[in-house]
């Protein structure tokens, strides 16, 4: 899933300044998953920017509302009626669903409050950890099913750098270092013979350096 | 090995006429006084056959390597550039690699590059477009196929003679021979070490180079780095990911009066030398005096690997 995180609280008052009205939108999908921008988180960021803009004798009036998935035009539409009435939307999804917002909402201005961060999971509650990097030409074959690209610091397709130091990667030991991993579990699967196949140069293109991307199925297009 | 040499560069001379080859190394400066560089060559010329220049190493901006090797040249001695591939994208590369080239570079060598975090930028964007064995391994195909990457031809192919490092000391330490293995399939002509401090490691790391025969196909160069105070000593210990110093040789230095210590890290790489001298597959030194290139001339004499033989 898609893994994001609370901005900090000035950043965010700092973008709701001048602003009376608006509404704090959630997301019912990854960021609820990852407790940063579900029903719940909604309140608390609600209740935490009432209470310093009324501190600041500056009162705010906010809306809470959290919709199935921000990142699809059908669930959106259930704020149309909202939004014309207000200053400003407050998104809590990830990066996807705050423009899917924009480009929907025309004339009002659409604020991120996460960082959209990643794309892991969860190895226990509240804790994320990046997988995947979402480079479009999936490599995990080779690499007995995990991926350097998004867990080497480095991105390196042929092996460890000389920083790899008792499992850690060298940018902090709290980091496991990829290769080590990988080389783990070639040797559980009896197939170190493939760490010595030499991976080419790799392919951008279908990673974001192509541009942006889509996919798009034909059969439903009609 | 080949005798027959690929490029002008006076390393492959020597070491493909089967000669014990001694490169040094040379940090360029944080700046752009070109005398900073020249007065480095004039410590270190004539005591080894080629120097590093590195590339903007732990991610610290530097003088490019490309232009500190140009006024190394001008000195009349021969640099071994350094590439990363953490800051240059394969078109980027391959440019500098021609630019290099005509500008009278004859040696490259061939790395991945330290992570941004440690240098003065930990804000910069990474590249990692290609890794070091896919950085030899298109040195050799411009070179020996006329190509760029793409699959275009190169009018005027770059010569270089193409290097690469090798840690048998990191981890894991099952794949450091794989490692140096593939990067030979990748094409690559000769390896430095890393600092070599922990020699019954490094003796089973070459034994299994040997197992394989791999030093039959590269030109291994031993690391060898002085220390200079006990203090250098400990940090490389425990702040230099990849470094192995043995528990031995720190307290051979912490029980060295202060005044003795620099005296006695020389001396320790001079032991270290001669040690791996009596190496099977050791075909050269590599000697890091970091930031201490006036000490190189004085290890390499007391090692009895001075005059340097003139090819």
């Amino acid at each position: 899933m898609v893994i994001g995180e609370r901005k900090p609280f000035d950043e965010i008052t700092r973008m709701l300044e001048g602003h009376k009205k608006i509404v704090v939108l959630g997301c019912g999908g990854c960021v609820t998953v990852c407790l940063t921008g579900g029903h719940d988180e909604v309140r608390v960021l609600s209740s935490q920017l009432r209470m310093a803009r009324d501190k600041a004798g500056d009162p705010i009036e906010i809306i809470e509302k959290t919709v199935e998935r921000q990142c699809d035009p059908e669930y959106i539409e259930e704020v149309n009626d909202i939004v014309p009435h207000i200053d400003a939307v407050l998104s809590m999804a990830c990066g996807a669903g705050v423009q899917f917002m924009a480009e929907r909402y025309t004339n009002t201005p659409v604020y991120p409050a996460l960082n959209t961060t990643f794309v892991g999971g969860s190895i226990k509650e509240g804790y994320y950890v990046e997988k995947c990097q979402t480079c479009g030409e999936c490599k995990l074959y080779y690499t007995a099913g995990i991926c350097p690209i998004a867990r080497c610091s480095k991105s390196l397709l042929n092996g460890p750098c000389g920083g790899s130091t008792k499992g850690a990667c060298e940018i902090d030991p709290q980091v496991d270092c990829a290769w080590q991993l990988i080389i783990d579990r070639l040797k559980s699967l009896n197939q170190m013979d493939r760490y010595e196949d030499i991976i080419a140069v790799n392919d951008w293109r279908t990673n974001r350096d192509g541009g942006p991307r889509k996919m798009v199925r034909e059969d439903f297009q009609r | 090995m080949s005798g027959e040499c690929k490029t002008e560069s006076k390393l492959e001379k020597i070491l493909r006429s089967g000669q014990f080859a001694v490169t040094g190394e040379c940090g360029p400066p944080r700046g752009a006084d070109p005398d900073v560089v020249r007065n480095k060559c004039q410590l270190l010329k004539n005591k080894a056959d080629a120097f590093n220049i590195t590339d903007n190493q732990t991610s610290v901006v530097r003088m490019s390597s490309i232009a500190s090797s140009v006024i190394m040249i001008q000195e009349g001695m021969e640099p071994v550039m350094q590439m990363v591939c953490r800051d240059r994208n394969r078109i980027a590369i391959q440019s500098d690699i021609l630019g290099a080239a005509a500008l009278g570079n004859k040696n490259i060598l061939c790395l991945s590059g330290d992570h941004q975090k440690f240098g003065d930028h930990p804000q910069a964007k990474n590249v990692f477009d290609i890794d070091s064995i896919q950085l030899i391994r298109t040195v050799r195909l411009m070179r020996d196929e006329g190509k760029f990457l793409g699959g275009d031809e190169i009018k005027g192919a770059p010569k270089l003679f193409v290097g690469a490092a090798a840690n048998p000391f990191a981890d894991p330490f099952e794949i450091r021979v794989p490692r140096l293995a593939k990067k030979v399939a990748a094409g690559v002509e000769f390896v430095q070490t890393q600092c070599i401090f922990n020699l019954k490691k490094f003796g089973e790391w070459m034994k299994a180079v040997v197992d394989r025969g791999l030093h039959e196909k590269v030109f291994i160069l031993g690391g060898v780095t002085p220390f200079k105070s006990f203090g250098m000593a400990r940090y490389m210990a425990n702040n230099v990911p990849g470094m192995d110093v043995p528990d031995e040789l720190l307290q051979r230095m912490k029980g060295t009066a202060k005044e003795k210590q620099a005296e006695e890290g020389i001396a320790m790489a001079v032991e270290t030398i001669k040690q791996l001298r009596e190496m099977t597959g050791i075909a050269g030194v590599h000697i890091m005096a970091i930031e201490w290139e006036e000490k190189v001339g004085e290890i390499a004499e007391k090692a009895g690997l001075l005059p340097r033989p003139s090819v």
